[in-house]
């Protein structure tokens, strides 16, 4: 799969007050991609989804998407773009139903011009999109006040907003932190399916069994810095990774 | 035997605002008492002036621009903008106004709508650099501003300074003078709670719940809240340009902390986010201060008590509350 490089990152670096987030990390994706970031708490990853999709503003480095930079452009014109991102604490819009939660992003301008200037029924294309990451269509839970809906489909509605907007690239920001089992089961398929579809997709996850299922490749971040780029098995055998979530046996020495 | 106080909700059917209202005739009536009522005593108020006096009809006049300041108001609080600072919409357009009346020689057909949206462009402008600003660093700022231009118009003394500009035209008529508050009230009223529950609207409140969900989904929030601001300040520089050419003088008491703090007041104690509830504040405040004007001093005493038992009585506002009474009955039922 060499498919064309769709974004290249390039030193990018963050400071918070002297306490660096984030140390000269490069990578690229290629289209069609689904890559993978691990790192244990604290590791920078959050700031790293940041920083892509401009809540951030990097210290230096650069983000080059399709070939223009994009580094530090506001979030919504990074958006506009197509480069779309769940949050991690999700806070959708609690008064509001379920499906009316998703007329926000259908409201956009990319949206309209991705539809031709023709907008349609923004209920319906809510709800065909709800019923894409597993809302039962002729149930009531689309049409429920999101404060009532369960974590999980909360979670997925999070998802439903960013598939509002047709993404070029999404970044899910440990979408299935806080699902349950069964949860995660049924929304894993939704991410390979997205990703079958030809959607570059970058995944930041704790859950590592189920990312390394369906990564093409797996970097891990430690103390913001990039410590491997790989497949999974790849990943899995580095002894910086390991010695990251499970300590060094140097380090455990002391501890002990 | 036991009797407990037993509350019911009404049938869904008969709240939804959809198809299914219509299937009656009480249903019709149900949904449409609240509303039409109210509309049909404000439109039938001003022909009882040789009732009611014409002081009371002028206390209406007042009470439908504080109303108008009071949905400015609650359209900038429904983005998350909190204003202490209406009294820069209606100042703005009262000297805007009073500029084109004093100067330009306009008559009030043109000088009350020309003032209305160069005030209301001159407020937004003014409001632009800090839409960005969230919570208590935003109500600061449209705090201060009236007061600047206020000290700015004193000390440089234009616009006729500290004394303003006085011996503008007056109003066609009298009925000119009482029906143009009360239509502008009302369609600001039902305009605004249309305009809320359209797509645009829900854009709108998305960015007062949660605005980094907006911005991640291509919306550019700042544009948005502009917007908002633009429309608000139309509906307050109208109130300020129609009671420049009623007071047929304009001056800096166009700025004063009256115009900021009684519709906020009118808001919080009417019902935030809806609409219907600023109004009805300002339909209790106003009329309120008038009546209590016989007591003197005490006035502002009494008028702060009533105030302060309203507000720790009713928090969620005199509206939702009795919004949440009409939709539900009461009836005894017997217990154990």
């Amino acid at each position: 799969m060499e498919n064309k490089i769709l974004l290249k990152v390039d030193g990018v670096s963050k400071n918070f007050g002297g306490v660096a987030a984030i140390v000269r990390v490069s990578f690229e994706l290629r289209e069609g991609e689904l890559l993978g970031v691990i790192g244990p708490n604290g590791s920078g990853k959050t700031t790293l989804v940041n920083l892509l999709t401009g809540f951030v503003k990097p210290d230096s480095g650069k983000v080059i998407y399709r070939g223009s930079e994009i580094t530090g452009k506001a979030p919504y014109k990074i958006a506009e773009l197509g480069i779309v991102r769940t949050f991690q604490m999700v806070k959708p819009f609690y008064q509001l139903s379920a499906f009316k939660n998703l007329i926000i992003p259908l409201y956009s301008p990319r949206v309209k011009k991705l539809r031709g200037g023709q907008y349609g029924d923004r209920d319906d294309v809510a709800i065909d999109l709800l019923e894409d990451v597993g809302f039962e269509r002729d149930s009531f839970v689309p049409y429920k006040i999101a404060s009532s809906l369960p974590h999980g489909y909360l979670k997925r509605l999070e998802l439903a907003r960013c598939l509002a907007l047709r993404p070029d690239l999404l970044i899910l920001d440990e979408l299935f932190s806080g699902m349950s089992m069964s949860e995660v089961a049924s929304t894993l398929p939704i991410i390979e399916r997205l990703n079958g579809e030809g959607l570059a997709i970058i995944m930041v996850e704790h859950r590592l069994k189920e990312l390394f299922r369906i990564a093409h490749r797996v970097m891990a971040l430690n103390f913001g810095t990039k410590i491997a780029d790989g497949t999974a098995r790849e990943v899995m055998e580095n002894d910086a990774v390991k010695s990251a979530y499970l300590g060094s046996e140097e380090e455990e020495g002391e501890d002990a | 035997m036991k009797f407990r106080k037993e509350r019911l909700d009404r049938g869904i059917k008969a709240r939804c605002e959809d198809i299914f209202a219509l299937s009656s005739y009480r249903e019709i009536l149900y949904l449409a008492f609240p509303r039409v009522l109210p509309v049909a005593a404000l439109l039938i108020l001003p022909l009882l002036k040789d009732v009611v006096g014409m002081y009371w009809e002028k206390v209406l006049m007042i009470t439908c621009t504080i109303g108008l300041l009071a949905l400015s108001w609650d359209l900038m609080a429904s983005v998350g903008l909190i204003s202490l600072g209406q009294a820069l919409f209606f100042g703005a357009g009262a000297y805007v106004t009073g500029f084109l009346n004093h100067s330009l020689n306009l008559p009030p057909i043109l000088s009350i709508p020309l003032g209305t949206l160069v005030g209301a462009c001159i407020s937004t402008l003014l409001l632009l650099p800090v839409v960005r600003l969230r919570g208590v660093y935003f109500a600061i700022i449209t705090l201060t501003l009236p007061l600047l231009l206020a000290r700015f118009i004193e000390t440089t003394k234009i616009l006729g300074g500290t004394e303003g500009m006085s011996g503008l035209s007056p109003l066609p008529n009298v009925w000119i003078e009482l029906y143009v508050p009360v239509f502008a009230l009302l369609i600001c009223l039902f305009g605004f709670r249309r305009l809320i529950n359209e797509d645009y609207g829900l854009v709108l409140q998305g960015i007062r719940d949660n605005d980094r969900a907006v911005m991640s989904g291509a919306i550019n929030i700042y544009w948005f809240k502009a917007q908002a601001v633009f429309i608000a300040a139309v509906a307050g520089a109208f109130a300020g340009a129609f009671m420049t050419h009623y007071n047929q003088v304009v001056g800096m008491a166009a700025f004063a902390m009256d115009y900021s703090i009684v519709p906020l007041t009118a808001a919080v104690l009417g019902g935030v986010g809806s609409f219907a509830g600023p109004t009805i504040g300002a339909f209790i405040l106003v009329p309120l201060s008038e009546l209590l004007r016989a007591v003197g001093t005490l006035r502002v005493v009494i008028y702060s008590a009533i105030l302060i038992i309203c507000v720790v009585g009713l928090p969620e506002g005199v509206f939702h509350y009795m919004r949440r009474k009409y939709h539900q009955f009461e009836r005894m039922v017997e217990v154990g």
